[in-house]
């Protein structure tokens, strides 16, 4: 196959660029030769090994974030004609011309379209998205997880913390305080693992504080644009039953606080 | 507002629109139907509320709506503008509904503040009667009735989709399957409380 011939074709891509985190964006023009089965970032390499703009206009090389280039590290996810996606798994054959590239806007934006993810890690470590095992002698086993239960909590643990259901989400913005969608579904993962299940309490008391999960709006846009197709809104759902019934606990006080 | 109070105020504001905002719409609506059967209907059933003791009528006019509606109200304007709206990107029907859910809200707000003014505010202060004509004089101004219209199709609307909302808000509905038969379910009460609403306000003209 003919993978690196060139075709004479060009595909016109139309870049956001920010020199700097405080900068004002503005949009570069570029015309890069075609190769058959081309992706953004392959298009991305293009623009920088030559970084010549459509009129000849010499630039700086484009930044953008990449790391495993197959869908699950979730570093090169950015705005590709209007929807964000992941760079990698953007194929150029099946996008509409020019493609225009974005930073996702809801977090801060480093350089170009590199933008800083560390709300949604910060997010990680305030839900406890974790199994907590460490201590001082071996613990032994934990209990066993009906395998059904493991089948759809599997689904929950593909999330790479993309920042796509971020950036579709109409209430996650600098002007809002909400966790997002991700890390609330974290909580229903690990909250349904029957080891993690024993610190469920502190995981939903986390996510009932302020820009949690009550400032979800159910607009939904989550699981529609989730790449991995995760069921953010059936977790929030069900976060929100369980918090219900945290709400009810601490109110009155339980000896079930983990059962 | 206090320190990691906000999931309280959330689900206050949730549960405070269906109970008693909500109910109060229905009961609203209703009583406003009898007008459909004219004129001394309306004022006789409208006359029922005057039978109730005016201390009692007045402390539960404030515990009831005002204030309830009123954090509902604020609270809402609050949230409503923290959103940031993306409907071009995402134009799904939720995301509508999202939308829609912020701008009936917004208008609400003023809607209701208005009418309040026309009718609770003018009975207290202007001495003015509420009956039959004073809603028969406000809407023969077609530029009034057409402003009562929205806002009643903004308050089924917003109550009907708030329902919806309340629902997986409060976990009732989880499953996609159970949200979308509540979304039917939801269309259904706004459908009919739409045509109680803007049959009793035509029942005016």
């Amino acid at each position: 196959m003919p993978t690196t011939a060139n075709t004479g074709r060009m595909v016109k891509i139309e870049i956001l660029r920010q020199d700097t985190q405080n900068s004002e964006g503005y949009w570069e023009k570029f015309s890069i030769p075609y190769r058959h089965g081309m992706n953004v970032i392959s298009a991305l390499m293009e623009i920088q090994k030559n970084p010549v703009t459509e009129d000849g206009k010499q630039t700086s090389p484009v930044a953008w974030d990449m790391n495993c280039l197959e869908e699950v590290c979730g570093a090169c996810s950015m705005v590709i004609n209007g929807r964000p996606r992941q760079s990698c798994s953007a194929l150029i054959d099946q996008l509409t011309e020019p493609v225009k590239l974005e930073p996702m806007k809801t977090f801060p934006v480093v350089r170009d379209l590199q933008v800083d993810r560390s709300r949604m890690f910060n997010a990680l470590k305030k839900v406890k998205a974790w199994v907590p095992i460490d201590g001082t002698y071996d613990l032994g086993e934990g209990p066993r997880m009906p395998e059904r239960k493991r089948q759809w909590a599997y689904e929950l643990s593909k999330c790479m913390t993309c920042g796509v259901c971020m950036e579709a989400c109409p209430n996650v913005s600098e002007k809002a305080s909400f966790i997002g969608p991700a890390p609330l579904s974290q909580v229903r993962l690990f909250n349904t693992h029957p080891t993690g299940a024993m610190n469920k309490d502190e995981r939903l008391e986390a996510i009932m504080g302020d820009g949690g999960l009550a400032n979800c709006g159910n607009s939904q846009n989550c699981v529609q644009a989730c790449p991995k197709g995760i069921p953010l809104t059936t977790s929030i759902a069900s976060l929100n039953r369980a918090a219900t019934v945290q709400m009810f606990k601490n109110f009155f006080g339980s000896d079930h606080m983990v059962d | 507002m206090s320190k990691e109070r906000e999931f309280l105020w959330r689900r206050l504001h949730s549960l405070l629109g269906i109970i008693p905002v909500g109910l109060f719409l229905v009961f609203h609506l209703s009583m406003n139907f009898t007008a459909v059967g004219g004129e001394d209907a309306y004022n006789n059933s409208i006359g029922l509320m005057e039978s109730v003791p005016p201390a009692l009528l007045y402390i539960m006019e404030w515990v009831i709506i005002y204030i309830p509606l009123m954090f509902h109200a604020f609270y809402g304007v609050y949230i409503a503008f923290t959103a940031t709206l993306n409907n071009k990107r995402f134009s799904t029907f939720r995301n509508w509904m999202f939308t829609l859910q912020r701008f009936t809200g917004v208008f609400l707000v003023i809607f209701i503040a208005w009418h309040i003014f026309q009718t609770r505010i003018q009975k207290a202060f202007a001495d003015a009667d509420v009956n039959y004509n004073m809603i028969a004089d406000i809407v023969s101004n077609p530029v009034m009735l057409g402003f009562y219209i929205v806002g009643i199709l903004s308050a089924t609307f917003h109550l009907a989709n708030g329902l919806w909302a309340f629902l997986v808000s409060w976990g009732i509905t989880q499953s996609p399957r159970s949200q979308q038969i509540a979304t039917y379910v939801t269309s259904v009460v706004f459908v009919l409380l739409s045509i109680v609403g803007v049959a009793a306000i035509l029942a005016f003209v």
